[in-house]
């Protein structure tokens, strides 16, 4: 018989997507959840000891194997594909929608200074960004979000993983973009319409 | 600073393009180019000398303006706005009775409020460039195995050429029949009006067949409406369209949750991306 570890590490393996701990128990649905989150466990520690290839990533809410960053260099030579490239007007507009999604494009633009419905559109596009719903206020604007990519792209388990925000002494901004409630945190789940 | 030289207006004809990408590159906004000056002339961000700062801010955009007229747009109502505060700080305050609590603050307080949230989320993009990115520093295996990809045939979906997209429209408008009298009357249907149509079609489904969305729509006047309403939910990234093998069926597939599957109206679909 095999042991649960090699069937989660084989389904880990040949997975496209990041699993999540949901998706491994529906597919593995006569082992116990906590089993199943205990050899989760034990692959990420056994891949964490950083002596192969690949490892184990805590990424868009899931498990996913990936190459060692260390051996980035090596792979660009494999890959022949292009790679990710962000712009700065793109990082900065992400950065943005990451932090303080749910937003409306009229926020970001006030917030950056520049209008922004081509890098918004660019980053839709990618995959980056999607719409969320549509805001409750006069003209009902679109509202963006990140999308799992994101958290993919970036490497991030999930939005609440994101690096905290260098907190600007005094003067903590009271305009009208604060009507908006705190991030809505954590996980995916932001699916909120206003 | 640097301004094209002679040299390169020669060499390359375009050059005027070539130098205002270069520029919007160096500085993303007003916001950008103000923190730059700031940190240039090393003063304090709660205490901004507005003339001297208003000053180099204008000699920028003399430059950019001699490069590219258009670009100066976002920077001219910067341009505007620390010209604004600097008249304020000039002026003396009303008197006793009539001064608000917004006339107290110091008219620099908003700008630098904004400066300095607009600095956070830089960083902040800094920091997630710094990030291990897929793709950049870290590598997933982005290939199905063979013999899967042979079990589920579904996942090898092929992207929809427009030719074949055309083709399937013709189709569709080619089982209409054609009409022989003459009909009065408008048939009020709009193009948003059937994308909420067909939003609610393929609520909760995976995918339809491009050819059942033209189900109901009798005459060449609908068929075109419902056409031109899958192109626009494909431009709007809310459906993709695809096909399992070549010369099949083309799929409409949804790509929004459900949250996002609310009424969209034309001025929705204009608005944003004008």
């Amino acid at each position: 018989m095999t042991s649960l570890k090699s069937v989660v590490e084989s389904l880990l393996f040949v997975a496209d997507t990041p699993l999540t701990l949901d998706r491994l128990c529906s597919i593995l649905e006569e082992h116990d959840r906590r089993d199943i989150s205990d050899t989760v466990a034990e692959l990420l520690a056994e891949y964490g000891e950083g002596t192969r290839g690949i490892y184990l990533a805590e990424v868009a809410g899931g498990w996913q194997l990936r190459s060692r960053p260390e051996n980035a260099d090596y792979l660009r030579r494999l890959n022949r594909s292009r790679p990710y490239r962000f712009s700065n007007s793109s990082l900065e507009t992400l950065a943005i929608v990451a932090y303080r999604q749910p937003i409306t494009r009229a926020e970001v633009e006030y917030l950056r200074g520049v209008d922004s419905g081509g890098v918004l559109k660019t980053l839709l596009e990618k995959k980056m960004l999607r719409i969320l719903g549509k805001k409750d206020i006069p003209g009902r604007p679109l509202i963006y979000g990140t999308s799992r990519e994101f958290l993919e792209a970036f490497n991030l388990k999930d939005l609440a993983s994101l690096p905290t925000l260098k907190e600007v002494q005094e003067l903590t901004a009271r305009d009208l973009l604060e009507q908006q409630e705190e991030l809505p945190l954590p996980g995916l789940n932001v699916n909120s319409k206003e | 600073m640097t301004v094209a030289s002679p040299a390169d207006i020669i060499l390359f004809p375009d050059s005027y393009q070539t130098v205002y990408t270069i520029r919007t590159e160096a500085f993303e906004g007003p916001f950008d180019l103000l923190l730059h000056l700031i940190k240039k002339n090393e003063v304090d961000i709660y205490n901004i000398p507005i003339a001297a700062i208003t000053r180099q801010y204008l000699d920028y955009l003399d430059v950019m303006q001699e490069l590219n007229l258009d670009i100066a747009g976002d920077f001219l109502v910067m341009a505007s706005t620390l010209i604004q505060i600097k008249s304020r700080m000039l002026l003396p305050l009303p008197p006793d009775e009539e001064i608000g609590e917004e006339d107290l603050e110091d008219p620099r307080a908003e700008l630098v409020r904004r400066l300095l949230e607009y600095q956070k989320y830089r960083e902040a993009a800094v920091s997630l460039a710094q990030r291990e990115l897929l793709g950049r520093d870290t590598f997933v295996r982005d290939f199905a195995a063979p013999e899967l990809a042979e079990i589920e045939p579904e996942q090898e979906r092929l992207e929809v050429e427009l030719f074949e997209l055309i083709e399937a429209f013709r189709r569709v408008l080619a089982t209409v029949p054609e009409q022989t009298f003459h009909e009065v009357g408008a048939e009020g249907l709009s193009i948003a009006d059937r994308i909420n149509e067909l939003l609610l079609l393929l609520q909760g489904t995976d995918a339809a067949v491009f050819e059942n969305l033209f189900i109901g729509s009798a005459t060449r006047e609908q068929v075109i409406i419902t056409f031109l309403a899958i192109l626009e939910l494909c431009r709007l990234n809310m459906v993709r369209l695809a096909q399992a093998r070549s010369f099949g069926s083309i799929l409409v597939i949804p790509t929004l949750l459900d949250a996002a599957a609310e009424a969209v109206t034309e001025e929705d679909l204009d608005r944003d991306f004008a």
